[in-house]
């Protein structure tokens, strides 16, 4: 009940503060909303599985390229764009993890790491229809579900924190039931586990799957809400935004990752005005982080003050 | 000479240090004539840090020295403009994030200044939701060819489409008809691989073979064997770190027979043209956007931009010879924030309200005649396609430096609209 009241306590809180936050917090705040998503679908696979991928940009791009293809060249709607986006991702990561899975460790996070170069590459290759590097406008006509124009300031806020939402409380609701406490066994002792009769790759392929597609309808939600589909989300740097989140906020707590997501947005927002080093000063607070919390912040108040979090 | 400008992190003249030191001086006179006295803001989107950093640093350069000019001149309807420069890491997401910041967190009026083209078009959508005048000094075709929006323009620099169809006549004349292309796998490369092939053919010329090398490609030498041997002219378009080894691969593949080559100085914008391994271009020909060297026939407008920002007769920086200017770009920053101050006096420019109009004035614009406020030379803006056409130079690389050896049209440039932004709201 208290775990279910924090979920519901942070979502109402997301909802009040887009009714009074200035123009430009509450657009900050979809942002994060979308991005925190990515991380929280990353979250499924590292924080909770122990599986380091280092390409999940290819999931959030199959999303993206889902929706916007679909909605550029197939003219098809809003809502059944953001399905066959979600339906891209949730495919890639299932022949990802067919293939991916027969590797562990570092090899692991090799595999992923080349699976996401060929989907940059192939963003780029395909140049005709996906305009490459440059990437493409989705216009804001077509960018409505209905009469709702998902391009306006308020919509875009609630639309983002709908898919939060989501994704939060099916994160929320894994960590209580078995699959999810398997899932963590995966990543504690995988030998253990198989031992007690349990099927670790089935377990693994479900997490990457679950990972992907979630990782797969913030790309989607990206393009739609914001209006642009390019190949530069594709690339390695969005492979390891994720990762930088969910270790900041917490691997493997329900909230780490929007914990995570906000506290570096607002930390480049803020130092990128005071120094033009500021990657420098972002890269000083994240070793610092990792030296002594190395649990990420919300992981650091689970072991300290709330153990009940999950 | 003068002193190269250094640029601060965010502007010449704060707001209020502004009015303190203008109304100390004999300009305080025709400042105070204005309605209000408040700076114009100017949100300028830098590429500080990522890939496009070499053009920021130029690009900011550029900026600062214009707002000066203008600012010593009394300003724009008699308020001083004022820089907030804004960081978007040549990232497209960070790109958008700032263009909200100009908006809702700086107040700014407009916003200016970007030049890689994922920026752009990432940042565009919200610029044309905010009703925000963005102006971007780009050269891509993304403007004119009708993928953006009203408030999405770029007055103050010509488009790659218009640039690369200028080059085929004189390609096709003087350095031959069969072509080789040689280019990057991406969207930079592919807008010269399509502009420049029809354009040859409607010049009497053809392209034998289209060599698309891979971004990840550090090594050149096993695509060079696919050039056809009756091949009378290479065009190349490599950009980035790669390029100095392209070169010197190619060199090493032809040695003293190579046929004619022909470039886009994009390849080599920041980079000094006598830099070790760079020897082979001797000889080979160059579209400069704005002739990186001061030509025998400088014009006095050329004289004056490059004292005024500070690059002395080399395209490099006069207190330091090595840091060489991206001299074909940055000229368009100069040269669109004199359209801000034109199109804001036209049309009686106050605040954020009439941020329609101002956009009603740059689309009313046409002639844009060879001047201190156009020193790359004159221009013809399409208020119906958001973009500006002008003369290209075509220069060649004699005992190590770029001398100017042709000077395309205006109307060489032209191509027929693919949109008319005036058909949509305000």
């Amino acid at each position: 009940m208290k775990v279910l009241g924090l979920h519901l306590g942070l979502l109402a809180l997301l909802a009040v503060l887009g009714m009074i936050l200035p123009a430009y917090h509450q657009g900050n705040l979809s942002r994060i909303m979308v991005l925190a998503t990515y991380a929280v679908g990353y979250n499924v696979m590292f924080g909770y599985t122990g599986l380091l991928s280092l390409g999940h940009a290819m999931f959030f791009g199959a999303g993206m390229y889902g929706l916007g293809l679909a909605m550029q060249h197939g003219g098809v709607g809003a809502v059944p764009a953001f399905g066959i986006g979600l339906v891209s991702a949730a495919v890639l990561s299932a022949v990802v993890a067919v293939l991916a899975l027969r590797t562990i460790g570092v090899a692991f996070m090799i595999v992923t790491l080349m699976f996401s170069q060929a989907a940059f590459l192939s963003a780029l290759y395909f140049g005709e229809w996906t305009r490459g590097d440059e990437g493409f406008v989705l216009a804001q006509q077509i960018r409505r579900v209905g009469e709702v124009d998902l391009s306006n300031p308020v919509t875009r806020y609630y639309a983002a924190l709908l898919l939060f939402s989501v994704a939060l409380l099916l994160t929320m609701r894994m960590t209580q039931v078995r699959f999810g406490h398997v899932l963590v066994a995966v990543r504690e002792n995988e030998e253990r586990t198989r031992m007690l009769g349990y099927s670790v790759w089935s377990h693994k392929f479900w997490a990457v799957v679950i990972s992907g597609t979630i990782s797969g309808a913030a790309g989607a939600a990206y393009a739609l809400l914001f209006g642009y589909v390019g190949a530069s989300f594709v690339s390695v740097p969005y492979s390891i935004f994720p990762l930088l989140w969910v270790l900041l906020g917490g691997a493997g707590t329900t909230i780490g990752p929007f914990v995570g997501t906000l506290f570096m947005f607002y930390l480049i927002d803020y130092l990128s005005g005071l120094t033009t080093a500021y990657m420098l000063v972002v890269g000083i607070v994240l070793v610092l982080l990792t030296l002594f919390a190395r649990a990420g912040l919300m992981g650091e108040i689970r072991k300290r003050w709330v153990p009940w979090l999950p | 000479m003068s002193k190269l400008i250094q640029p601060n992190r965010r502007t010449v003249l704060k707001g209020a240090a502004a009015g303190g030191l203008l109304a100390a001086t004999p300009l305080a006179g025709r400042f105070a004539q204005a309605q209000s006295s408040a700076p114009i803001r100017i949100g300028f989107q830098q590429h500080i840090t990522g890939v496009g950093a070499a053009y920021g640093r130029w690009y900011g350069r550029t900026t600062e020295a214009a707002v000066k000019a203008i600012n010593d001149a009394g300003g724009i309807n008699g308020r001083p403009l004022e820089i907030i420069a804004e960081d978007d890491g040549t990232d497209a997401r960070r790109g958008a994030e700032v263009v909200e910041k100009f908006v809702n967190q700086h107040d700014c009026d407009v916003a200016f200044g970007t030049l890689f083209s994922h920026v752009v078009i990432g940042s565009a959508p919200a610029a044309g939701e905010l009703k925000m005048p963005y102006f971007v000094v780009s050269e891509g075709h993304h403007v004119a060819s009708g993928m953006l929006n009203r408030y999405t323009l770029q007055p103050g620099i010509t488009d790659v489409k218009s640039q690369v169809q200028a080059m085929a006549p004189f390609i096709s004349e003087n350095l031959g008809k069969k072509v080789t292309m040689i280019f990057p796998d991406f969207a930079f490369g592919h807008d010269h691989r399509d502009y420049f092939t029809s354009a040859i053919e409607t010049a009497g010329g053809e392209v034998l073979e289209h060599i698309a090398i891979p971004p990840t490609e550090t090594s050149f030498t096993r695509y060079f064997p696919a050039i056809p041997r009756d091949t009378e002219v290479i065009y190349h378009v490599m950009v980035g770190p790669a390029v100095l080894t392209f070169v010197k691969e190619l060199g090493e593949f032809f040695g003293p027979s190579a046929p004619p080559m022909f470039g886009f100085i994009d390849s080599l914008e920041a980079v000094d043209l006598n830099s070790p391994g760079l020897e082979f271009l001797e000889g080979s020909y160059f579209w400069e956007g704005n002739p990186r060297y001061a030509q025998a026939d400088q014009s006095p407008y050329d004289a004056n931009f490059r004292a005024a920002v500070g690059v002395d007769e080399n395209g490099a920086s006069v207190s330091d010879p090595s840091d060489v200017s991206t001299y074909a770009h940055m000229f368009g920053c100069w040269e669109t924030l004199y359209i801000i101050k034109d199109a804001m006096e036209a049309s009686g420019y106050q605040g954020p309200g009439d941020r329609a109009a101002l956009v009603e004035a740059v689309e009313a614009m046409t002639d844009m005649p060879h001047s201190n406020e156009h020193p790359q030379g004159p221009k013809i803006f399409n208020g119906r396609t958001h973009q500006a056409f002008g003369v290209q130079y075509i220069t060649q690389v004699q005992d190590g430096r770029l001398n100017l050896v042709h000077e395309t049209s205006i109307e060489d440039t032209f191509y027929p609209d693919e949109v008319d932004y005036t058909t949509q709201s305000l």
